[in-house]
């Protein structure tokens, strides 16, 4: 970690980079494809418009032309910054080169995915305009330059020598070097920025109607991301986050509060109602999953408590009960029905570890599910109306607010999925602030010991029966909660929403992947991989055959290159990289941070 | 045999097993096995291997229930349930290390002050006044046992990353974390080099004049009888000998129990191999020193 020294030049460059090319060429070469890439988009694409985001207009660049835009930009800046021109050093404190080439691979995965789509969907490579094959020149010309540049670390004892290893090689990073002081306000200013700029980018694609864009972007998004961690801006921003952690999570909070009002069309609010509930139960989960290490695989059965309580309470006709309770009380009704539902299954399960209590809880998930079918006055006393649910459940008004008729505020129109992302906004806050508080706090310190070493945990004191329970019970209680707004923005409960896995998240096994992919522990972590276990579905509806299938294998390509999840936490980096240097943390805890967690990027 | 001292009018009683008999089915682990330690006391436990000193250690921390005999801190009867027993004021370290490899030094020695602080989870969540002193108090103690220990500096290290000798130091900062009345250690000093023994001696010397009472598991003779105020040889289950090192240094039993020479009324050698098994400890230890500082530490 302390390894900051640089082989920028070629002079130091131990090893051949992947393309052999005259070093004082590859970075021009590189600069020059990228401009070219870029130009490019500005020009017509295809000749018909009948191709998703109209790629016919020369000089306006639409649709996936704006993603190959954006990253050859970024492309073109990394390149420059490599020269150490003096606004951009700022750029690469960590990696020089390897953010450059996975850039490059940005823009050339954009731009050649394009021109496939629109090969494959107007028929034929005819169909492509100059300006496609300028583009596609441009890309394939960076990415060449680009892997042509040096290492950026130096070559070890014993070079790789199959083309992979070699590949990998020219990808690694150095840590990035001491930042330079700036005044608060600039960092709180980057931060402010960065996170506007997550929202736009985020809502950019929420937005996206066409599956060929959304992969496009994916595409792009991905490689970009891996290329800003290489050149050390996500370890950057973490600090920052970190010293400016109040301020940091208020831009995060505003910055989810001005989504709705990015969003003009009331399906895509919907997405992000929808996109929080999930993340908030996987939040929920991430507690007794992440911090208590209690695998729960019927997790989702207490969101549809919480669900089905609310729902009982809320006044349709459909409901066994005649009785109305405000929104306020149906909440605290469905939290306490999952606490009371999350203690009585825990209670006996608990005394179980590890696999057998997955087992146990699949199980219970599974017994809900077809409890509540049977309790349909047929095979059961009639309670919650069998496989038709509980229907029409009516919307919530919130002091007189009616959250189900569209509101103009500040000449922006609230339509009523952005008036339940609003109210669902304010659950998630209260979920993690929960979720912070209790992980760094005496309980969730225990929490952490029982799932390192139970044993020893209990001989140190604490009762790991009943702060296994007490886990169990928060987990559920906020899972309740949650479900308590998705029974009223759903307009009715049925059984088949709370399986075990299924096509439409939030199921069990989705919750579980959205901690696991997020990243066990952290707060970030679950809301990120709930994010997007929810939009790529939701977005790749063409692929609902291959959903599973692509799931899986995504699941396991993360556990090969990345099993911490995409947001780590310190402990876990260190757990699974070890750098041989792992004696010296490289930064000093701050003293609040003696919890479990950090907030992450 | 009962060459016990005389606990003199200052001193107490601080633990009192009395008939303490372990069975695993058929085979008799531990077999009527009295010891008393008094405040301000440090025992030793000594014997070969399989003679039973860990499961002795487990029934007096409550991982297992003796099943027979009864354990008693300072008068009052011990429950059988590890957590209370922490409560109670006994701690323990373990024989193969069992740190929470991926806490912090600082959280390590934090969760062993669980039992000292009683803020629940709605204190936790609400973070009112009484929650943040009592965590700075809980800081504060835990970076004194961290200076007390020598790892002060390395408060933001994962344990799993201190070497070994740290970690066997972490391990009783953790147990002092409980404010206990009597540490029990399960051999401290296992894999290390003897300067470290030596340190870890001083170590424990400070911790008894801390007025905290030790019982102490070890195989190096000349650390046990430099360090105990009394010792007791146990051996195949049942206690042979106990008193002050020289008495028990000198008794033939312990030298034939531990070279191997049949003593008078020795059980068979089968039983000895069946309760080595029950006992499922035999194999991360060796006989010797200098194997094991070999074989531990590179």
């Amino acid at each position: 970690m302390t390894n900051t020294t640089k082989t920028t030049g070629t002079d130091s460059a131990t090893e051949q980079p992947l393309v052999p090319l005259p070093p004082a060429a590859a970075r021009p070469l590189t600069l020059a494809g990228s401009a070219i890439a870029l130009v490019g988009t500005f020009l017509a694409w295809t000749w018909s418009s009948e191709f998703p985001g109209d790629l016919t207009v020369t000089g306006y660049p639409g649709g996936l032309q704006n993603v190959t835009l954006a990253v050859s930009v970024l492309t073109l800046l990394f390149t420059l910054s490599g020269y150490g021109i003096k606004g951009l050093r700022w750029l690469t404190p960590g990696g020089t080169n390897s953010p450059v080439r996975l850039l490059a691979l940005a823009t050339l995965g954009a731009t050649g995915f394009t021109m496939g789509a629109i090969s494959v969907v107007l028929g034929g490579l005819v169909n492509l305009d100059p300006g496609a094959w300028i583009s596609g020149i441009g890309s394939l010309l960076a990415a060449v330059g680009a892997f042509a540049l040096p290492h950026d670390v130096a070559g070890e004892d014993t070079p790789a020598t199959s083309f992979w290893g070699r590949l990998r090689h020219s990808l690694k990073a150095p840590a990035p070097r001491a930042p330079q002081q700036l005044p608060a306000w600039a960092e709180i200013l980057t931060l402010a920025g960065t996170v506007a700029l997550g929202l736009a980018v985020f809502a950019y694609g929420v937005d996206i109607e066409d599956p060929e864009l959304f992969i496009g972007f994916l595409i792009a998004i991905g490689f970009a991301f891996s290329g800003f961690a290489k050149a050390g801006l996500l370890r950057r921003l973490a600090q920052l986050a970190a010293t400016h952690r109040r301020v940091a999570m208020l831009a995060a909070l505003v910055a989810a509060i001005c989504f709705p009002f990015t969003q003009t069309n009331d399906q895509y609010a919907l997405i992000g109602a929808q996109v929080l509930i999930f993340a908030t139960v996987a939040l929920g989960l991430n507690v007794v999953v992440g911090l208590a290490g209690l695998l729960d695989l019927g997790y989702v059965a207490f969101l549809g408590v919480g669900a089905y309580s609310a729902a009982l309470v809320s006044g349709t006709a459909s409901s066994a009960l005649d009785v109305e309770f405000p929104f306020w009380a149906a909440a605290l009704v469905g939290a306490a029905a999952s606490l009371i539902f999350g203690v009585i299954i825990g209670a006996p399960t608990l005394r179980l570890r590890g696999d057998y209590l997955a087992i146990v809880t699949l199980g219970f998930g599974e017994i809900f599910r077809i409890t509540v079918q049977n309790l349909n006055g047929n095979t059961g006393p009639d309670v919650t109306n069998g496989s038709n649910g509980i229907t029409n459940v009516p919307d919530i008004t919130v002091f007189g607010f009616d959250l189900g008729q569209p509101h103009d505020i500040l000449g922006f129109s609230l339509t009523r999925s952005s008036n339940y992302f609003l109210l669902m906004l304010l659950f998630t806050i209260v979920v993690v602030l929960v979720f912070r508080r209790s992980a760094q706090s005496r309980i969730g310190r225990a929490w952490v010991a029982i799932r390192e070493d139970e044993t020893a945990a209990t001989a140190m004191g604490i009762n790991g029966f009943r702060l296994k329970l007490m886990a169990f019970a928060l987990g559920a209680c906020l899972a309740g909660f949650a479900g308590s707004v998705q029974a009223h923005l759903g307009y009715s409960v049925t059984p088949e929403q709370y399986q075990f896995a299924g096509s439409v998240p939030p199921n069990s096994a989705f919750l579980l992947a959205a901690v696991i992919l997020g990243g066990m522990g952290t707060i970030a972590g679950p809301l990120i991989g709930a994010a997007l276990l929810y939009l790529i579905p939701a977005k790749l509806a063409f692929m609902q055959d291959y959903q599973l299938v692509l799931f899986g294998l995504a699941l396991i390509l993360l556990m090969r290159f990345r099993p911490e999840g995409l947001v780590a936490d310190r402990r876990k980096q260190l757990e699974f990289h070890e750098t041989g240097q792992t004696d010296t943390p490289d930064e000093i805890l701050p003293a609040t941070a003696t919890g479990t967690t950090k907030a992450g990027a | 045999m009962n060459t016990m001292a005389t606990p003199t009018a200052t001193t107490t009683t601080v633990l009192d097993a009395s008939g303490v008999t372990m069975r695993f089915g058929g085979l008799t682990a531990v077999r009527s096995v009295d010891l008393q330690v008094n405040s301000g006391e440090i025992v030793g436990l000594i014997g070969p291997n399989g003679a039973g000193k860990t499961t002795f250690f487990n029934c007096l921390t409550g991982l297992y229930v003796p099943t027979e005999g009864k354990v008693s801190y300072k008068g009052t009867v011990l429950p059988p349930k590890p957590h209370l027993v922490t409560q109670a004021g006994i701690a323990r370290t373990f024989q193969n290390i069992r740190l929470f490899a991926n806490m912090t030094v600082l959280e390590n020695v934090l969760v062993g002050r669980h039992t000292r602080t009683k803020e629940g989870l709605f204190s936790a969540l609400l973070r009112g006044p009484g929650f943040k002193k009592a965590e700075a108090a809980s800081h504060a103690r835990a970076m004194e046992l961290l200076e007390f220990i020598g790892l002060a500096h390395k408060a933001d290290h994962l344990s799993r990353n201190l070497p070994y000798g740290e970690q066997r130091k972490l391990e009783i900062a953790r147990a002092l974390a409980s404010d206990p009345g009597l540490l029990l250690l399960d051999e401290p000093t296992a894999g290390m080099n003897p300067q470290e023994t030596r340190a870890a001696e001083e170590l424990i010397f400070a911790i008894r004049d801390q007025g905290i009472a030790v019982l102490v598991i070890e195989h190096d003779m000349r650390f046990i009888f430099n360090l105990c105020d009394r010792v007791a040889c146990l051996v195949q289950g049942e206690k042979l000998v106990e008193g002050t090192p020289d008495v028990v240094q000198s008794d033939e039993r312990v030298v034939a129990a531990y070279l191997g020479t049949p003593f008078e009324g020795a059980p068979g050698a089968d039983e000895a191999a069946e309760v080595a098994a029950a006992e499922a400890h035999a194999d991360a230890q060796s006989t010797t020193r200098t194997d094991r500082t070999e074989g531990d530490t590179q």
